[in-house]
């Protein structure tokens, strides 16, 4: 399975100079062919991730700290099985509970992880702009796993393989993302992602969960979910955060549900083989009906959360080599 | 039961969405109107219509009022849907819009299907109602707003509380623009106005009453403008009172903001003098201003500033106000007076007829998009029959509402109901 991968993307490949970037803080800034190579590398991984023996020596010798300011299994053990596929040690630490009580600051973490020789930090944190700040003041790379309602770069590189792979293609395919825009990092990646490689976007949203300007994206702005979903190919759904649903925000469950929350029925509004995508973890009977979340022949969840790993080990990848590049 | 064709002939049709002002006739069959006009011919109408002459009388569309307490559920010792909507059908009013300060408040699907069911059961008036911008008015979560408006509520309103916090009114209107819905505010600033009781002038200094200054308008209104032009929704001021106030929504207007306004009656016929020493029937909310204030609004109500009139119908029984000024409730019944005070700006030469109309008619039904408010074939008969020039007095005991707090007990008016047609049905008749 390591030579069938191989024979799709050689170890020699990307060059350097195809992905220049020493980390991968967000989307924003990408180039389409940056993108690419990424997806086109994700593919050869899909393959090796089902194939009876999953591991590469890529990585043999490095060291990945998984360091989460925030709880998030799922995208913790995402990055975490990425980084031992491809042989590498790969630790987690669990920041939110031990040193950020006892006062360190995010430079001292910096500090102290960067004495320890790390060569990729996966980071998540509550801030948005924290994990650039971090980038700054360490020696390795480091993956945005989410920061604030800024980005989720490696989200949105998931949804775009699973649905290049479901359509062979991303440009010209017009795409709903609908729910809690306002609070979410996924939609701003995907935003741009998804603009970038020439799909069509819409956002389907109540204006309170909407940020300023957004259209400036150049996406397209709705207010009712059929009316947005219209004609659509693909409908991903965000999760709307409980403590966003009393009062300030939405009314309540009931009234979301009604009016932004997608049922079949709904779903007739979009193209008749319309898919549906969810980021994960889903409010069933808040933004997506469980009926249609576990609907396999509408339903995207599941792929995307295999396409996370691949899309994670084409990331360590890339920055890997650029490191070893620039060695040689 | 099946309304057979009528004809109202001779007389003055009023139309101020069309601006015809004609003698003609209409005809109206089941409950619709058929057909109307100044050339109407007789001949071509049915042989067995019931033909009502109508000399000396005019006709127009029923009349729509924006804002009615209806006291049920809750207080129905002050008034109940049945009482208010007899009051209104002696008023000429088809259609009202009901406040949601009821107990419970109108915050729940079930309170606007209860009232619905119960305006129903009267079979007056057409009812329709606000929901509250807030749960139980408390100012603090937003209430359902789609539910509501798919249950009926026609616009959004904490009534006679201000929605005082600024990111609450800020969500309250970008949320309900999503479904294109009005925000209506009581634009008073509640702590200017906490313990005030009357407009604070040398006259309220005299009375040794608390006052509520102007700026209390003033100060709500600019802020909820800037909420507007951040959030790109509909807001609507109610019962405007004060000169700074018009001047405000003036300018804002002519901004081009989606800003619209009303007033009661109370605020272009009354000043604060109305007071007297200590008379409760004209404590209301806002306060009554001054005379320069009262001379604003009827400007703004000449030059368009002011979109529509509403009653501000606010029934109160004898034991809310046969109290102390201080300790007395706010608020007078305004139904059965709306029309002639409303003509008295017309008597006065400060409003046109058609432009008086125009307020309680076409203008309320354009900008909460409630059927009627203008003369079309095809639609619901909801027509009033009225003397725009008979002269009587208005008199406490001859008040259909339950409650009598009216500050007008004996002022002589000009112009009275004759009779008002919902459905096709004739819910009013005045005998003299």
């Amino acid at each position: 399975m390591e030579s069938k991968r191989k024979a799709v993307k050689s170890p020699q490949n990307p060059p350097a100079r195809a992905f220049p970037h020493k980390h991968l803080l967000g989307i924003e800034g990408l180039s389409p062919q940056e993108i690419q190579i990424l997806l086109d590398l994700a593919d050869s991984y899909v393959e090796q991730n089902r194939a009876e023996n999953k591991k590469t020596d890529l990585l043999r010798g490095r060291t990945l700290i998984n360091l989460f300011f925030e709880n998030s299994t799922r995208t913790r053990t995402s990055f975490e099985l990425a980084g031992k596929r491809l042989g590498g040690d790969t630790i987690n630490m669990a920041v939110s509970t031990s040193s950020i009580k006892k006062g360190e600051t995010l430079i001292d973490t910096a500090m102290t992880l960067n004495a320890m020789h790390p060569d990729i930090l996966c980071v998540r944190h509550p801030h948005s702009g924290a994990v650039q700040l971090l980038a700054e003041k360490v020696n390795c790379s480091v993956v945005n796993g989410g920061d604030g309602t800024h980005e989720h770069p490696t989200q949105a590189l998931l949804d775009a393989q699973t649905i290049r792979r479901r359509y062979g293609k991303i440009e010209g395919l017009s795409v709903a993302i609908s729910g809690d825009v306002l609070h979410s990092r996924v939609a701003r990646s995907n935003m741009c992602l998804l603009t970038t490689m020439g799909a069509k976007v819409r956002l389907v949203a109540p204006p309170t969960l909407l940020p300023t300007d957004v259209e400036r994206y150049g996406v397209d702005i709705f207010h009712n979910l059929e009316d947005g979903i219209s004609g659509c190919d693909i409908v991903m759904m965000l999760r709307l955060q409980t403590e966003r649903m009393q009062g300030m925000y939405v009314p309540s469950i009931r009234e979301y549900f009604r009016f932004y929350g997608l049922t079949k029925e709904k779903l007739n509004a979009a193209n008749p083989d319309a898919l549906v995508m969810h980021p994960g973890p889903m409010n069933r009977g808040v933004e997506i009906d469980s009926e249609l979340a576990d609907d396999i022949d509408r339903s995207l969840i599941r792929e995307q959360v295999e396409m996370g790993v691949a899309v994670r080990m084409a990331v360590f990848e890339v920055l890997t080599r650029n490191k070893l590049n620039k060695a040689q | 039961m099946s309304l057979g064709p009528t004809i109202y002939f001779n007389v003055r049709l009023l139309d101020p969405a069309t601006g015809l002002d004609s003698i003609g006739a209409l005809l109206t069959q089941d409950g619709i109107v058929v057909d109307y006009g100044p050339g109407l011919d007789k001949n071509s109408l049915p042989s067995k219509a019931r033909m009502i002459d109508c000399t000396g009388l005019c006709l127009s569309p029923g009349f729509i009022d924006i804002r009615v307490h209806l006291r049920e559920p809750g207080e129905e010792y002050k008034e109940t849907i049945e009482t208010a909507g007899q009051a209104a059908a002696t008023g000429g009013v088809t259609a009202m819009v009901c406040l949601p300060n009821t107990q419970p408040p109108v915050d729940d699907v079930s309170v606007v299907e209860f009232i619905a069911r119960r305006a129903r059961e009267a079979k007056l008036v057409k009812v329709y109602t606000y929901g509250t911008v807030t749960r139980a008015t408390e100012g603090e979560q937003l209430t359902e707003m789609g539910l509501l408006s798919e249950a009926g509520a026609v616009a959004f309103t904490d009534g006679t509380k201000a929605i005082s916090n600024a990111m609450v009114m800020s969500r309250a209107l970008s949320y309900a623009s999503g479904f294109g819905l009005i925000i209506v505010q009581h634009p008073e600033e509640p702590f200017l106005a906490k313990d005030g009781v009357m407009n604070e002038s040398e006259i309220s200094t005299r009375l040794g009453l608390p006052g509520i200054p102007t700026a209390a308008e003033a100060i709500m209104l600019e802020r909820d403008i800037r909420l507007v032009e951040m959030t790109g929704g509909r807001y609507h001021a109610a019962h405007i009172s004060t000169a700074d106030g018009v001047a405000i929504v003036r300018a804002a207007k002519n901004r081009g903001l989606s800003i619209t306004c009303d007033t009661a009656p109370h605020y272009f016929a009354l000043n604060e003098n109305a007071i007297g020493d200590y008379r409760s029937f004209a404590k209301l909310s806002p306060p009554l201003r001054s005379e320069d204030d009262r001379l604003a609004v009827v400007s703004a109500l000449a030059d368009g500033t002011i979109d529509i009139i509403a009653s501000d119908h606010s029934p109160q029984d004898q034991e809310s106000k046969r109290l102390p000024f201080i300790q007395a409730e706010c608020g007078a019944i305004g139904l059965e007076t709306l029309l002639p005070l409303t003509l008295e700006l017309v008597h006065n030469g400060e409003l046109s007829l058609l432009a008086a109309l125009e307020k309680i008619t076409s203008k309320p039904a354009t900008l909460f998009n409630l059927p009627g408010g203008k003369l079309q074939r095809g639609a619901p008969a909801d027509i009033v029959l009225f003397d725009p020039n008979k002269p009587w007095v208005l008199r406490e005991e001859n008040f259909s509402s339950k409650s009598k707090n009216s500050p007008y007990d004996g002022r002589p008016v000009q112009g009275i109901v004759h009779e008002t047609i919902v459905d096709g049905r004739s819910v009013f008749k005045f005998a003299p």
